[in-house]
């Protein structure tokens, strides 16, 4: 018999517990879930987006109808819950509906904070809160002109900025001097209060507004200093509050939210809440990140799971106001006891400031440029010691390449200038002239340069730099793909931090640009997400390449390849014959032996690699794929009159142990058995070479575009120490590296000595040893799982060709 | 114009695409992820990859050769690349779920 679980309340927080608790214990509850609003649930964050117009409503919708279907959770949208009998154990709506729980979430999130004011129910007088709102907004910019918003501060300024994308004329009123006073001081909030007015929009700061006017719909406003000023909609954003009226009638204990303690627990047993409603430890929160933390904690209570519980978070903002970038985190202002860095560039609109207690990162603000945000916030968050090197955290990063402005005008129009797609300096100059742009990133959407290996980026910035100058380009914050700004760590701490296991919820949570993302980031993320959670994460087919969705190699005609596992290149009569009368029966127009030491058969059609698969029955050689491709081995002291050691065993043992685990990037491994090295072992990503009483361990070479001799890592004695290393290196790469990332540029971005120092101690190469052989356990041959399951192997037959009549 | 039953909705899983051939035409025939069909001729204009296998994106495909990105309402390709693929007309049958496809009769005939 299933338990009933309850929640009231079909907003982010609530139903991201919901999500969490599927993943963890999917057949422990029967779901019920209650939500005042007709929608489904919604990222309330994007609101501004739909505002803006740079969105639709359908774009915020996290989960879809069809979701809630297909988890069977019994929806009741439109209906709000007026009381719990906690005694009786049963949710009771105002509509009448009664449902019975074993457990019950409160995740009534929090209501807008409308100002007691005369006059405040006028018709034209709204908060900005929830698709009503906006809808109300828009239809508001259809016959009307004139805006007033009170409150300057995160969410004032958002809506101020849609009603200005909606043709309205805005005002903001806020009782403080300072814009943002919450979160900026006082430097930062002028600053950003000059760029706004730049944008149209008009502020009156100071002003405590006393009387709302009009007769039935609002026309102006009066100030307690007498002034007025006029308006036909009128926007209170001054702040929220925990939605708490049910919980606090239904008995639960509240304060200034629902008290709950580390565990979501409140004070009356089996009732939980999460979210904005909450107040734990004196503080409610009302950004999203601190609510996915607490609805973590709470899905693994709920599942039964061990946990520490949630000890309150530090919290950052970002403004998301077209044009205008502001991070704050932390404690921003001065006080006696702190000091801080501050560095202020009123030309070029760039403020940055870290406050500093004891030696310790405790605050910041930053305006302009946010780029050092994430890298604060995460000082803040760990407390690392400063000290000796307050000012190299702001002044230590930075600096621009020198101009080669001369360099540039030396070169003819027709110079090619991206290699890879054969962009000429004369078609980066038009694209800067004739379609405006002015960043690398522009020049990339406009013309490819730089958009496939990305090598030739420093030569188009001075190409920017020479025809602007260089006040005149822009140098834009790259993410991992035009989708967004983030980083690649920023992406991957976010994916930890707020358990995301859909890249769906990273592109929705850490607010992507498109939707759906693209060819560049999908891939990517289902590798982050894999990577982090190997358990909780279901690969997703259809973000893979077609390689590695196919588990072939797709060729320029549109025909595959088909490359078997062969261990340590050491093969039999009997597999050679197999492999021969399966090239004949199929009529493989190509019979190769790889680099790898292995038989490649090219030219196979997609529909018969399934049946192929099968009459072949051995593994997949993985030749397509961003995971460990081959071991190459010499043949060591099994035959070899100089051979020190058993390469050719070793080298299968390396192969059968790690095969099949998704990396960065391809892995090529190889072992030779004395240092003449015929494996060639010193230009792989990991090669192992045998000496006399041991083995040498090589890291980061590459034999491709850009050959790379490897370093040696280490030399150890046994085999079972070779293994460990090889783990221990590998999950290290899986865990910092960038998709996409060889592990000879990876070894150059994050520094030998850092990889050496991150293997040195044996506990931490078991723990990275452990967490590879979790991953390691999870993996199945592919060949045969398509071979095995019918909807799987269907995705490689056409549809019937339809009979014509 | 011809109007031709391929199959049922259900055999094309969400942002995923299976191919049909009529005669020498090959078309994909795209899932959106909300659940509307599309068809285009199975052939990249740069160096005719096969899109059916591309990843999708929205009502986009990226080529899995090059990564030309391609509009899958009405063929065209985005910029910075210059071109289009031809476009088919497909409904889902309200009720059975049953895919018709709109094609020439001239493309019909070449079978």
């Amino acid at each position: 018999m299933k338990k009933k679980l309850v929640l009231i309340g079909n907003g982010m927080a609530g139903v991201n517990c919901i999500e969490q608790i599927l993943k963890l214990v999917p057949n422990r509850y029967d779901i019920t879930i209650f939500g005042s609003e007709p929608h489904p649930n919604y990222n309330r964050i994007m609101l501004s987006s739909v505002l803006a117009g740079d969105a639709d409503m359908n774009d915020i919708v996290i989960n879809s109808w069809d979701w809630y279907r297909e988890n069977n959770i019994i929806l009741h949208a439109g209906h709000t819950v007026s009381s719990i009998d906690t005694k009786r154990k049963i949710v009771s709506t105002e509509s009448g509906i009664k449902v019975p729980y074993d457990d019950v979430i409160i995740a009534t999130g929090s209501l807008p904070f409308m100002l007691p004011l005369p006059g405040a129910d006028k018709k034209g007088v709204i908060a900005f809160r929830d698709i009503k709102d906006c809808e109300t907004m828009m239809e508001t910019a259809k016959t009307y002109k004139k805006a007033v918003v009170i409150g300057g501060g995160l969410l004032g300024l958002e809506a101020a900025r849609g009603l200005l994308n909606l043709n309205m004329e805005v005002s903001v009123i806020h009782s403080n001097k300072i814009l943002m006073n919450r979160q900026l001081d006082e430097t930062a909030g002028i600053m950003l209060q000059k760029e706004l007015q730049e944008q149209g929009m008009k502020f009156l700061l100071g002003k405590h507004t006393e009387k709302i006017l009009g007769k039935e719909r609002v026309t102006g406003l009066r100030f307690t200093d007498g002034s007025e000023e006029r308006a036909d909609l009128l926007v209170m954003a001054v702040g929220i509050k925990p939605n708490m009226a049910m919980a606090k009638k239904s008995g639960i204990e509240v304060n200034r939210g629902i008290l709950v303690n580390d565990f979501m627990e409140t004070n009356i047993p089996n009732v939980y809440s999460v979210g904005e409603c909450v107040e734990h430890r004196g503080i409610s929160y009302g950004l999203v990140a601190p609510l996915y933390e607490q609805a973590a904690v709470l899905a693994k209570r709920l599942a039964g799971l061990e946990t520490d519980g949630y000890h309150g978070s530090v919290v950052s903002t970002k403004l998301k106001v077209s044009g205008v970038d502001v991070f704050s985190a932390g404690q921003y202002l001065d006080d006696v006891d702190t000091r801080a860095v501050r560095v202020q560039d009123e030309f070029g609109g760039v403020y940055k400031k870290v406050v500093i207690r004891g030696g310790k990162v405790v605050g910041s603000v930053l305006f302009g440029d946010i780029s050092d945000g994430a890298r604060l916030f995460s000082m803040i968050r760990s407390g690392e010691d400063v000290t000796g090197k307050e000012k190299e955290i702001l002044l230590g990063s930075g600096g621009s390449a020198p101009s080669n402005a001369d360099l540039i005008a030396s070169m003819s129009d027709d110079e090619i200038v991206c290699g890879c797609n054969g962009v000429s300096k004369g078609a980066v100059v038009t694209a800067i002239n004739e379609k405006g742009c002015t960043s690398v990133n522009d020049i990339k959407a406009c013309t490819k340069a730089s958009a496939s290996c990305g090598g030739c980026k420093p030569l188009i910035a001075d190409v920017l730099t020479y025809v602007l100058g260089a006040d005149g380009v822009k140098t834009v914050k790259e993410g991992i793909c035009g989708c967004t700004t983030l980083s690649r760590d920023e992406v991957v701490d976010g994916i930890r931090e707020m358990r995301l296991t859909t890249s769906k919820e990273v592109m929705h949570v850490l607010n992507w640009n498109n939707p759906e993302g693209c060819s560049k980031c999908r891939p990517a993320l289902n590798y982050y997400l894999g990577m982090v959670w190997p358990e909780e994460h279901e690969d997703e087919r259809a973000s893979r390449f077609v390689n590695e969705r196919n588990h072939a190699n797709i060729q320029k005609d549109g025909t595959y390849s088909v490359v078997p596992r062969i261990y340590g290149g050491v093969t039999t009569p009997q597999d050679l014959k197999k492999i021969a009368e399966v090239a004949v029966k199929y009529e493989v127009p190509l019979v190769k032996i790889t680099g790898g030491q292995r038989i490649d058969l090219l030219g196979v059609k997609k529909e018969d690699l399934p049946s192929m698969w099968t009459d072949l029955d051995m593994p997949s050689g993985y030749a397509y794929g961003k995971t460990l491709r081959t071991v190459k081995t010499c043949v060591g002291s099994t035959f070899c009159r100089f051979g020190t050691q058993d390469s050719m065993a070793m080298g299968i043992e390396m192969e059968k142990r790690f095969e099949r685990l998704s990396t960065p990037a391809k892995f090529k491994m190889a072992v030779s058995g004395c240092p003449r090295n015929c494996a060639e072992a010193t230009i792989k990503d990991f090669g192992v070479v045998a000496i006399d009483g041991g083995w040498e361990i090589h890291v980061g070479g590459n034999g491709g575009t850009k050959v790379r001799v490897t370093d040696l890592l280490v030399k150890v004695k046994t085999e079972e120490e070779v293994l460990e290393w090889t783990g221990a290196y590998m999950q290290y790469y899986r865990e910092t590296g960038k998709y996409n990332e060889r592990t000879a540029e990876w070894l150059e971005r994050v520094g030998l000595d850092t990889i050496k120092a991150a293997l040195e101690k044996k506990e931490d190469r078991l723990a990275l040893v452990e967490r590879i052989e979790l991953a390691l356990s999870l993996t199945q041959d592919p060949w045969k799982e398509i071979v095995e399951t019918d909807k799987l192997r269907t995705t490689f037959e056409n549809l019937p060709i339809p009979t014509m009549n | 114009m011809k109007q031709i039953k391929i199959g049922h909705i259900s055999e094309i899983e969400s942002m995923r695409s299976r191919v049909i051939s009529i005669g020498d035409l090959e078309i994909a025939l795209f899932k959106l992820s909300n659940g509307e069909i599309k068809a285009i001729e199975n052939k990249c204009p740069h160096k005719g990859g096969k899109l059916s296998e591309g990843i999708v994106c929205d009502h986009h495909v990226f080529c899995p050769l090059h990564d030309w990105k391609i509009n899958l309402k009405d063929g065209q390709v985005q910029e910075p690349d210059e071109g289009c693929v031809v476009s088919f007309k497909v409904e889902a049958d309200p009720e059975s779920g049953d895919l018709i496809l709109y094609v020439e009769d001239q493309a019909y005939k070449a079978s």
